[in-house]
Order: structure tokens, then C-alpha cells, then sequence
């Protein structure tokens, strides 16, 4: 559906016309992607052959409850971004360009969506090629001329990624004869042990890892993250980083299995050890930041360490809450990427000095940053205090007892860069020479705001449909459902 | 249908009206005035039926699936609730007075804050599990934060740093895990009669969990975790009154109390090696605070200091796992509020007619302001704990309850503080009404205003009355401490 919108946007050449498609587009994926999830959720899986094709030599798409719920968050996330993004493209993106940048928007989407929702590898990495590219011409498009050497950064890291996942690919075609998921799982099993198998997932793990942004493999995100315009921040950083989240899920655990990831090969202490430089360094360069784009990147980085956490632990615990904290995070960092998009939109930069005295001149916008930097830190009642829950009981259940500490500390760090934001915005009286006197931010940016950040509270509160939902996708995962047995 | 809800509500709504009616100072004082009446009576009501053994239940919410936000009355909750609520329509009246003669500004602000944190004083003291109790005592720490910055100001700032970083950091990294681990060991949350941790660890882990449980709850200020409370003095005499000496510390030893009480059971509490320890850290609190306080010259920082002592009494008492300990503890909460409120009344009190922060200027204050004096020197007997105040029956049932746990160490400590607290606090009153006064004796300030006068009066009636009709307490205490006493 994106994907079809996207020439669309191209051919109407009108601003308004081009954001409405957009608009459109985006809210019927996000409605069939939580058709979709219902589902799922009763235990269904769907399969449509594209083409017709059956599945052996087609391409199939193939849902159930894991895709489902990510598809569910990225389109959902997709077209809040979309709603607020009318005024604040209409700022920073030079005008000729807007339906362009709809367009490559719409391909970005759908990309990832085709990532979630296929069933064939090769075809995974395709979506997940039109998804990077168009990412680099999303963050190329800023006003910003650091933006271009950020995206070409970007641009060089994220094929290198690709290349290794690439190779991987091409080694398990090699191994099994098939690219659809289903039959590699099935048939890796008889050729493990084998030395290339290894070398596919090794290939596989490192080129995803970077897409991932996973310490020390994350150089480009801070860059990316910092110079893009404001509303593909937003949505870059609540979607792409989950989807590479989501196809190292698929390929560790549906193609590849459990047993294998952990027992053949060394991840669980790898992992173990990368996430909790992630989550210190990460949360420690935060602090440092000046530039708060730049903190919410770094900050981004820890939280990545956060889901990788879960991974390495290994158990159907940290499974759940390794995929409860890529919903949660996207929840976050996307309401809080999109309030910073109100103080950009009002002042033109995001430092902290500008950030003088905006609790008073901009109360709603900063009310909103409060709340999700207060989810951030994972305050009761907000969803990061469900994940980090997960996250320590599943630390506690193998008795990991420092790995619980250090996931406290580290969200004490938190605390740290997000008050000092709350401190210059409360506490210290506006720059006296600056020339843009700030306003509140227009409605129609606000809302889609608070629509996220009362999606925050909402399930702080009631988690039902999403622990239950990350539960069965972790439960899914590990037995490898959907496998003819 | 109980009350229960209305007591959650109305201190909720109060806030809300409160911000409403910013512009309308008048309209904005009745309704704070209204809701803390209102909030007392709704508690009031719950009483009777608490009292005959019934124990109204709600449910809230279940953010975490099997742990739901709940909400229980149990005789130790009733007895706060009631505390708090009581004191708040005092308090009140004491703060229209108070904030009106200072001209203090952002009123709606401060009276809203201080309607959440009622409101969060309530949830705590009603929390019908751990996890419930954790998110209200977390709510208590953030919304109390503006009102211990209210001024704004470069110090107001840095102790807000304090007082944040302290508490939240205790709470996150060492309750929180107390609570995720409980949870791990015993399945349970809910507050069980007895405990629910017996034999579900060997002794030394239950000891260091209940380590983490009584260091983690920071607002329990057991050192060296204390430093917030004297931070927290820059607030407005208001909040050092109602929150620093009666919500929040007591918020924080009635957390001890439900643990000790509900989590482990007194059986339990009493085999545990660290229990012993835990008790010299609380009798080493006693004496260091009580020393530190004698060489405050600051007037609410001395109270500071004697409050972190009186806690102390209090997690002393819980510790000593008896019944007359736990008795006495448990109405020492509300007897040290009386007190301590009073005190604090009348430093706000001097402060308003005098500017006068330092007890070395106190010099023949009690010639000119004869009311707010005798109210203090009421109140410092209580302090002592001399009859005829209320405290004297508290700490009365502590000393029963150290001589019957056999406890030297805390004998000696409880004596020696006593005397302290005389060393401390008399030589106040000695200064007010017998030294001579200074240099400037032209000051022509009178009495304090009548508001502040109707509030002080009140107290200091409740102090003394406690003692004459304490039956009420012990009637709470004794249904605590289980049928047998």
C-alpha cells in the first residue's frame, strides 16, 4: 500500500495533495496492521503467495503473532509521524522537494513493512535495501548541509551492512538450495556443524548488527539522527533500528533456531557484553551531549543495549521483554524525538541553551518531553517501567544478579541527561539576546504528540495486549511456530 | 460501596480545580481548602468500618499481568491516611497564611503539587501490594519536586538535584529490585498477614533483601541515605511541615513497616541475623543525627536533623520484630507528626514576621511572639518525649519493646538520644524567653498571623491531646500488631 503511494505522491505534484496520500496510505496499513495482529494474536497465521506462486519457488508473505506486532508499531508510529509531519516538512524541506520527500517517505515505510511482513529471505533483503536507501534520502533532504556527509556516512555503513547480510544470504542459499524461510529452517538442521553455516551466521549477525547500530558497530546513527529533518528522526529512530531488531530476531531464532544461536555459537556472552557497553556508553556520552537530538541518538543507543540484554539472556523472560522494549522504546523516543520536532519548529535549533526557560513559553511541548523522558528513565506507570520490569526479573531468573544491577544503574544515568534538560527548561531564565521568542507549538504538531505520549501512559498502565502479545511472540519464537512439525 | 474511591479522587480533581482556578486567588484557596476537608472527611467515613475488621478493596489497574494496581484498607494504612489527611486541612489553613504574608508566587503550581502529593500519601498509605505502594511512593518523589524547588533558585536547584538523585536512585536500585526479587521468590506481591517470604530463601539472602528493602526506601532517611532530607529544607515552611515531617519520611518508614509486617512477618524478622544489623545502623542513625542536629544553628535544619533522628526510633522499633515494638512504631508515626509539624509551624512563623532563619537570633523572640514560642516549647517536650505530650506513649511502647527483645544497644542509644534531643532543642526555648534581646530590639513585629496562629494551635492541641486520649492509636496499633496483644 505505501509502496503504491509513493509514485503517487510523485505524480501529484501539489504539497497538500502529496501529504493527504501520504496520510491515507500510511493509517490503512496501520488499520490492516492491526487487523492483522488480532489475528495473530488468536493463534492464525497468515500466508498469501504473491503472484500466485506457491510458496517453494514464489515469494511468500508470511504472518504471525512477531511480525504482526511489528508491523503493528511501524505503521502505527509511520502515520502518527506522518499527521504531525505537514507543518514541520512544510519548515525545514525546501519547498519544491515536499512531495519528494512524501514519496521516498511512503518507500521507506512500505520497505520496512515489506521487511516485516515477508516470509523469504531474499526478498527481506530487498525491502530492507529500498527501506536504507530511501532512509539516506530522507536525512539527506535537511536544510542542514551536515546532513549530507551524515547520510553519506550512513550511506557507506548501512551497504556494508547489507553487503555482509547479503553474503550470509547467499551462503544459506548455497547450504539449503531454498531462500524461503520455512524450508532453511527445515532443512538447516541436517548441514549444521558445517563451517559455513556458521560463517552465514556470522556474516548475518554482524551485518544486521550494524543496521542495529549495536556497539562498537553504531558510528552513524548519532550523525544520522542529529542532522535529519526533524520528523525522519523521529521516525528513523522509533522504526528502522526496530525492524534490523525484528530480522536478527527472524534469523536467529525462526531460521537458524535457539539451540543453534546459543549453543554453537558463543552470542549469549557476546551480546551480553556489547549490551552493557551499549547501555553505559551510550547513556554516559548522553550526558555529554549538547545538542539534544544527539543525547536522544546516544540515549538511543543504550536503549538498543536494553533489547540486546534481553536477547543474551536467552530465556523466553528476556525474549519477552527484549520485544516488549522495541514496542515501549519506539513509544518513547518517537514522542520525544517529535516534541524536540516542536522546539525546532518554533526556535530552529535544539540545544540546550535554547532550551532556556521553554517551560514556561512552551508548557505543553515540554510537558510532553517530561513525560517521555520520565518513561525514558522508566518511571512507574509509563511504559519503560514494563520493560525494565522484564528486563530484571528475566536478569534475576539466572541469577545474574549484576546484570539486574547494572540495568538499574544504567537507567539512573537516564535520569541524568533528561534532568539536565528539565533543569536549563525550568529553572533558567530565557537567553536574554535571543531573537525568536518562542510560542507554543501549533496544534496539529501537538497532538500527534500527545497522542504518543498518552500511548505511553496508556500501556504503562494496562500492558495486557502488549505483554501478552510480546509473551506469544517469544513463546514463537522459541518453538519455531508456524513449522510444519 | 465504600469511600475508598472518593479518597483517591478527591485530592486528584482538587488538582486539577486548583490549576483551573489559577487566575482567581480567593476561588483557588477555597477549593484547596475544600479538598483537604473533604479528602479528611472521605478518609474519616472509611474508619468505623476499618476499625470492626472489614477491609475494603479496589483495583485500579493491572499494568503487569497477575500484579494489579490495588488498593486495600488495613489498620496501618488507616492510621496514616488519617494522619495525613488531618494534617493537610491544617496545613492548609497555615499555608494561605504563610504563602500570603511572604507574597510567594506561583501559587497554582505549589497548591496543585501539593494536592498530588496528598494524593500519592494516599495511594501509599491504602496500597494493597508492593507494586502499588513502589508507584505511589515514586509519584510522591516527583511530584514533590517542584515543591522543594519552588523558589527557583541556583540552591533550590542543586538540592532538587539532591533530593532527586537520592531518593530516585535509592528506589530504583535498590527497592525496585528488592520488589522484582520478592516477586521472583515468593510469586506473590500482595500484603499477606505473616509474610509471604518464609522459607523461600536461605537466611542470608533474605537478609541482604531485607537490607535492600530498608536502605532502598530512601524516604525512611536511615543513613547514609539522609542527606535529602536537609536538602529538602529550601522549600517553603509548608512542605518542610506536611511533607518533609509527616508524608514523604513517613511514607517512607510506613513502607518499612508494611515490609516488615506484611512482606517478611515478624516471625521471620526476628530470625534474621541481619535484622540485628540493620538495627545498630538504625540506632547509629539515632545518635549521629541527634549530634548533628545540637551543632545546626539553622532552625529547620536542626528539625531536619531531629526528624532523621525520630525516624530512626521508628525503623528501631520495627526492627526490634515484637509486638510492642511494632506498636510502638507504628504510633510513634503519628505522635512525631503532631510534634514535629508544630516545631516546623513555628519556625515558618518566625520567619514570616521576622526574616529569621538562625537559632543564635533568636534571642527574647518569645517576649513579642509569646503563642508561637509556647506552642514550641510544647512541642519539644514532645520531641523529648516527656508527658504530657503524645510522643511519651509511643515511645514508651518502644522502650517495651527494646527491654523485651533484650536489646542493650538500643536502650543505651535511646537513652542517650533522648537526652540529645533535650541538648537540642530546650536551649531553643531558653534563648526565645529568657535571653535578652539583641542589638536590634526596635523590631516592632507582633504575633504571627491568625491563620498561621488558628494552624499552630491545632497541633499542639493534637499533641497533648493524643496523650490524654490515645486510645484511638492504640486501638489501630494493636489490631497491627495481631490477635494476641
Amino acid at each position: 500500500m505505501p509502496l503504491l503511494a509513493a509514485p503517487l505522491c510523485l505524480l501529484a505534484n501539489e504539497r497538500r495533495f502529496a501529504w493527504g496520500i501520504s496520510v491515507a496510505a500510511s493509517w490503512t496499513a496501520f488499520a490492516i496492521a492491526a487487523l492483522l495482529l488480532g489475528q495473530a494474536l488468536d493463534g492464525d497465521i497468515v500466508s498469501y503467495e504473491l503472484g500466485g506462486w506457491s510458496a517453494r519457488w514464489g515469494i511468500e508473505y508470511r504472518v504471525d503473532i512477531v511480525n504482526a506486532f511489528v508491523l503493528l508499531i511501524v505503521s502505527g508510529i509511520g502515520s502518527m509521524v506522518l499527521l504531525y509531519a505537514r507543518l514541520s516538512v512544510q519548515q525545514e524541506i525546501y519547498a519544491g522537494r515536499v512531495p519528494l520527500f512524501y514519496a521516498v517517505y511512503m518507500l521507506c515505510l512500505g520497505g520496512l513493512l515489506g521487511v516485516a511482513i515477508t516470509g523469504d529471505v531474499f526478498n527481506l533483503f530487498v525491502f530492507m535495501e529500498i527501506s536504507s536507501l530511501a532512509s539516506y534520502a530522507l536525512i539527506a533532504m535537511s536544510e542542514e548541509r551536515r546532513a549530507l556527509t551524515s547520510a553519506y556516512q550512513y550511506l557507506i555503513m548501512g551497504t556494508i551492512g547489507a553487503t555482509f547480510i547479503l553474503i550470509g544470504i547467499g551462503l544459506l542459499y548455497m547450504m539449503t538450495g531454498t531462500l524461503n524461510m520455512q524450508d532453511i529452517a527445515q532443512r538447516l538442521p541436517a548441514v549444521s556443524g558445517n563451517h559455513t553455516v556458521e560463517t552465514a551466521f556470522a556474516f548475518l549477525t554482524v551485518g544486521i548488527s550494524i543496521k542495529l547500530a549495536l556497539v562498537p558497530l553504531h558510528l552513524w546513527l548519532p550523525n544520522a539522527y542529529a542532522y535529519a529533518p526533524s520528523v525522519v528522526t523521529a521516525f528513523i529512530a522509533a522504526t528502522s533500528t526496530k525492524i534490523a531488531f525484528y530480522v536478527l530476531l527472524r534469523f536467529m531464532y525462526t531460521i537458524f533456531g535457539a539451540s543453534f544461536a546459543f549453543q554453537n555459537m558463543p552470542l549469549s556472552i557476546i551480546f551480553l557484553v556489547l549490551a552493557l557497553v551499549a547501555m553505559f556508553a551510550g547513556s554516559v556520552a548522553a550526558i555529554f551531549q549538547d545538542n539534544l537530538k544527539r543525547m536522544l541518538a546516544y540515549s538511543s543507543i543504550a536503549q538498543i543495549g536494553y533489547m540486546i540484554l534481553g536477547i543474551s539472556l536467552a530465556s523466553a523472560t528476556g525474549l519477552t521483554a527484549a520485544i516488549l522494549h522495541l514496542f515501549n522504546h519506539a513509544l518513547m523516543k518517537s514522542a520525544l524525538f517529535l516534541a524536540l520536532g516542536c522546539v525546532y519548529y518554533r526556535l530552529g535549533q535544539v540545544n540546550m541553551e535554547q532550551l532556556r526557560g521553554l517551560g514556561r513559553s512552551m508548557p505543553w511541548t515540554m510537558a510532553a518531553f517530561v513525560i517521555g523522558g520520565l518513561s525514558l528513565i522508566g518511571v512507574p506507570l509509563t511504559v519503560g517501567f514494563i520493560s525494565k520490569w522484564y528486563l530484571v526479573l528475566a536478569a534475576l531468573e539466572q541469577g545474574w544478579w549484576p546484570v539486574a544491577v547494572a540495568i538499574l544503574l544504567a537507567s539512573l544515568l537516564a535520569v541524568v541527561y533528561i534532568w539536565r534538560v528539565i533543569e536549563a527548561a525550568y529553572f533558567q531564565a530565557p537567553a536574554d539576546n535571543s531573537d525568536v521568542v518562542a510560542r507554543e507549538a501549533p496544534l496539529s504538531m501537538l497532538l500527534p504528540t500527545w497522542a504518543l505520549i498518552i500511548a505511553n501512559l496508556y500501556f504503562g498502565i494496562d500492558s495486557s495486549l502488549t505483554t501478552t502479545a510480546a509473551a506469544q511472540a517469544a513463546q514463537c519464537l522459541l518453538k519455531m511456530c508456524g513449522l510444519p512439525q | 460501596m465504600t469511600a475508598l474511591p472518593f479518597a483517591i479522587l478527591i485530592p486528584l480533581a482538587g488538582a486539577v480545580l486548583i490549576v483551573f482556578a489559577r487566575q482567581h486567588p480567593a476561588i483557588r484557596d477555597t477549593v484547596t481548602l475544600a479538598t483537604a476537608t473533604l479528602l479528611f472527611a472521605a478518609v474519616a467515613t472509611l474508619a468505623p468500618a476499618v476499625f470492626n475488621g472489614a477491609r475494603p478493596t479496589l483495583t485500579l489497574a493491572e499494568p503487569l499481568p497477575g500484579l494489579a494496581l490495588q488498593l486495600t484498607v488495613e489498620p496501618l494504612g488507616m492510621l496514616f491516611a488519617l494522619l495525613a489527611s488531618l494534617l493537610w486541612v491544617i496545613t492548609t489553613i497555615y499555608s494561605i497564611g504563610y504563602m500570603r504574608a511572604l507574597h510567594e508566587r506561583h501559587l497554582a503550581r505549589f497548591y496543585s503539587c501539593f494536592a498530588l502529593s496528598l494524593w500519592a500519601t494516599m495511594g501509599m498509605a491504602f496500597a494493597g501490594n508492593l507494586l502499588t505502594l513502589f508507584v505511589f511512593y515514586e509519584v510522591l518523589t516527583l511530584v514533590t519536586y517542584p515543591l522543594v524547588t519552588h523558589a527557583g533558585t541556583e540552591r533550590a536547584k542543586r538540592s532538587g538535584r539532591i533530593y532527586l538523585g537520592l531518593l530516585l536512585g535509592t528506589s530504583v536500585c535498590f527497592l525496585l529490585l528488592a520488589i522484582i526479587w520478592t516477586w521472583w521468590l515468593a510469586g506473590t506481591l500482595d500484603f499477606t498477614r505473616g509474610g509471604i517470604l518464609h522459607g523461600t530463601a536461605s537466611p542470608l539472602l533474605l537478609g541482604c533483601l531485607l537490607a535492600l528493602y530498608v536502605f532502598g526506601i530512601g524516604k525512611a532517611a536511615l543513613m547514609p541515605f539522609h542527606r535529602w532530607l536537609p536538602a529538602a529544607m529550601v522549600a517553603p515552611t509548608p512542605v518542610s511541615a506536611l511533607l518533609h515531617a509527616v508524608a514523604v519520611v513517613k511514607g517512607g518508614v510506613f513502607f518499612i513497616l508494611k515490609v516488615a509486617i506484611y512482606v517478611f512477618g515478624i516471625d521471620l524478622l526476628a530470625e534474621l541475623q541481619a535484622t540485628q544489623w540493620l538495627l545498630y545502623v538504625a540506632a547509629t542513625t539515632i545518635l549521629l543525627a541527634a549530634l548533628v542536629a545540637l551543632r545546626q544553628d539553622n532552625l529547620k535544619l536542626r528539625l531536619a536533623y531531629s526528624t532523621i533522628s525520630q525516624l530512626g526510633y521508628i525503623v528501631l522499633g520495627t526492627l526490634l520484630a515484637n509486638a510492642a515494638g511494632i506498636m510502638g512504631s507504628a504510633m510513634h508515626i503519628a505522635t512525631h507528626a503532631f510534634g514535629k509539624i508544630t516545631l516546623f509551624f513555628c519556625a515558618g512563623a518566625i520567619l514570616v514576621r521576622t526574616r529569621k532563619t538562625l537559632v543564635s537570633e533568636l534571642a527574647g523572640i518569645g517576649r513579642s511572639m509569646p503563642w508561637t514560642m509556647g506552642a514550641f516549647a510544647i512541642a519539644s517536650l514532645a520531641m523529648i518525649g516527656m508527658p504530657p505530650t503524645a510522643v511519651f506513649v509511643s515511645k514508651w511502647y518502644i522502650f517495651l519493646g527494646v527491654v523485651d527483645a533484650g536489646q542493650l544497644v538500643a536502650l543505651a542509644a535511646l537513652l542517650l538520644s533522648t537526652l540529645l534531643n533535650a541538648g537540642y532543642l530546650l536551649p531553643v526555648v531558653y534563648t526565645a524567653f529568657f535571653d535578652a534581646p539583641g542589638e536590634a530590639a526596635g523590631d516592632t513585629h507582633g504575633e504571627a498571623p491568625p491563620a498561621i496562629l488558628l494552624a499552630l494551635g491545632m497541633t499542639t492541641l493534637g499533641t497533648l491531646a493524643l496523650f490524654f486520649f490515645p486510645d484511638i492509636l492504640l486501638a489501630l496499633a494493636s489490631q497491627l500488631a495481631g490477635p494476641g496483644t
